[in-house]
């Protein structure tokens, strides 16, 4: 399975421009707050979101090409769409909604009711759903809705699955269940996913790739481990949960100096005149140690539901938020003044701009 | 008492429903997904009927439909058939009056549809026809019933276009309406007191079975 996605749409006060790629059966997530347009690339990929310009080439088939005036219409693609309420028909049975996504080619009539019976209990079957079959979709849990509409668009047989924050509308206890299963249900799926979500614990949980998508705007698509560990870019570095990040330049190969806070910084990773910030995470600051010392006085202590959270100012008055298990916190014997320390491997330069590696990754792709 | 009346209307209503029927939901499916200066104009003169006078709709109707006038000439001619003081000649009346009823609250329920029902069907490599008919349909169906009641109920009670375009004629054009404006011009109250009990007891069992229909659809949204 290979995906080729580079589209561009304008909406006014919005404008789309991503470019990804996705290769072989992994899932690729699509990381980004609300409104990011998360949603509208999957729009234009499933064929219901008409792009502007661009190109979008699923396993050599070509799905939309401006320049080539290709738009194929949904029906054509073979991409199946999770949509965020489900979009379950209301009239029917569960039965019905998944027997009505059955292809059926070559066959008519009865011989083809027959065939999507089948397909479709079958289905249902595999995915634990049997007893359900006559229940309306207002009759079924927010957990079952969702896998009632996995198993219909999992029925279509789609080269290539997309789905759009599948655990939006549930509430949080039955989530972790519901997020095991959908990781079997997309393992065993053979093809490609492509999957929304502004939750980064769920994305690194289930996913390969990361596209981190801010204001219509992509970079190009990371393994989940690097991405979490090295973001490269500002906007990346915020989605990805990092709570500290400073104006920085390069003071050498593997030294930044942090603007904000006062310090120069040690780091494994390269730094160089691209580099405008440092990011460094709340979780990986040590109060004792031996390299990047930052003195800083503390500002407040927040008490959160499984931490410490401690607000710090650094002599260049910029502020650091450190998160800490509470015990630990604990043993320290509330200080006024601290000296965080942090690892070179966890200082994490990153560029301002996203558009070098945006162009560097549709070029790659031409 | 002659029932020719009541038969007449409820044949002139139900043939006019029926006609209303698919072409306002044709029409609102249209409009709803015009571009919006089609939009626009469109829906001002689709809803016109609503609130022009039902004389003025009569004349226009006349205008066109008249035996010396082109399409009401050339009919006549042609097929030898005349278009005005017939008995379904008031199902013309009746179906330019009542076509907004439908046409309104079928393009109202449309509306409330949500679109991604309509896109999940067509992912899942569905026709666009199949998706009307089986999904959008459907799920808009107290919506359009209720306009297909309301545009009935208006049908049934036509007074004025019909009055001008198949006027009064005994046995061959008369309505419950104009039967009651007959008979109580020529001083026969009680006939006309009976056509009005008539009248007000169809009324009111479509308004029942209509709320009947919707309290049911809302306990089935609701189950």
């Amino acid at each position: 399975m290979a995906l080729d996605v580079a589209v561009k749409k304008d909406l006014g006060s919005f404008k789309l421009d991503v470019a990804f790629r996705l290769e072989g059966d992994g899932v690729l997530a699509l990381l980004g707050p609300s409104g990011c347009g998360k949603s509208l690339t999957l729009g234009c990929i499933a064929g219901t979101v008409r792009p502007d310009e661009g190109r979008i080439v699923l396993d050599g088939r070509v799905l939309f090409d401006s320049d080539a005036k290709i738009n194929l219409p949904p029906q054509e693609r073979h991409v199946g769409y999770l949509f965020q309420n489900y979009a379950l028909f209301p009239t029917m049975s569960v039965l019905q909604n998944v027997m009505c996504a059955v292809p059926t080619p070559g066959l008519r009539g009865p011989a083809a009711r027959a065939r999507r019976r089948e397909a479709a209990k079958a289905q249902l079957a595999a995915m634990e759903l049997d007893g359900l079959e006559d229940r309306r979709p207002s009759e079924l849990s927010g957990g079952q809705q969702q896998r009632v509409a996995l198993a219909r668009m999992l029925a279509s047989r789609p080269a290539l699955v997309l789905l759009d924050e599948p655990f939006s509308a549930l509430d949080g206890h039955l989530r972790w269940t519901l997020e095991m299963a959908l990781a079997d249900t997309l393992k065993s799926f053979p093809g490609g996913a492509v999957y929304v979500s502004h939750d980064r614990d769920e994305v690194y949980r289930l996913c390969d790739q990361v596209c981190a998508i801010d204001h219509g705007l992509s970079d190009a698509a990371v393994p989940t481990g690097r991405f979490f560990e090295e973001p490269g870019t500002r906007a990346a570095a915020v989605i990805s949960g990092c709570k500290n990040i400073s104006a920085a330049r390069a003071a050498g190969p593997h030294r930044v100096a942090c603007e904000d806070w006062g310090v120069t910084l040690e780091c494994e990773e390269k730094a160089d005149g691209s580099t405008a910030y440092v990011g460094l995470r709340a979780h990986y600051f040590t109060v004792a140690g031996h390299k990047n010392p930052i003195p800083c006085t503390v500002d407040r202590v927040i008490d959160s539901t499984f931490s410490t959270i401690v607000m710090l100012s650094t002599k260049g008055g910029g502020k650091i938020r450190y998160e800490l298990d509470k015990d630990r916190w604990a043993a320290l014997g509330d200080p006024h003044s601290l000296t965080l320390y942090i690892a070179p491997e966890h200082v994490m330069p990153l560029t301002d701009d996203r558009r070098p590696r945006l162009t560097e990754a549709v070029a790659n792709d031409r | 008492m002659d029932l020719f009346p009541l038969l007449n209307s409820l044949r002139i209503a139900a043939i006019a429903t029926a006609v209303v029927f698919f072409l306002g939901i044709g029409l609102a499916d249209v409009v709803a997904r015009a571009p919006r200066w089609l939009k626009g104009v469109l829906d001002v003169v689709l809803t016109l009927p609503l609130v022009l006078p039902p004389t003025v709709v009569g004349y226009l109707l006349l205008l066109v439909l008249g035996p010396r006038r082109p399409l009401g000439e050339w009919m006549l001619d042609t097929f030898d058939l005349r278009l005005v003081m017939t008995w379904y000649s008031a199902v013309f009346a009746t179906v330019v009056v009542s076509f907004p009823l439908m046409y309104r609250t079928a393009r109202g329920a449309f509306e409330g549809f949500d679109e991604r029902l309509a896109q999940a069907g067509r992912t899942l490599g569905k026709s666009n026809a199949w998706v009307f008919w089986r999904v959008k349909l459907p799920a808009c169906a107290s919506g359009i019933v209720a306009g297909a009641v309301l545009a009935f109920a208006r049908a049934l009670g036509e007074y004025g276009a019909t009055s001008m375009a198949a006027g009064y004629i005994p046995n061959q054009t008369a309505t419950i309406s104009t039967t009651v404006y007959q008979l109580w011009r020529t001083g026969d109250d009680v006939g006309a007191l009976q056509w009005v009990l008539v009248n007000l007891a169809i009324s009111a069992v479509v308004l029942m079975a209509m709320n009947l229909f919707e309290r049911r659809a809302r306990f089935r949204k609701a189950a």
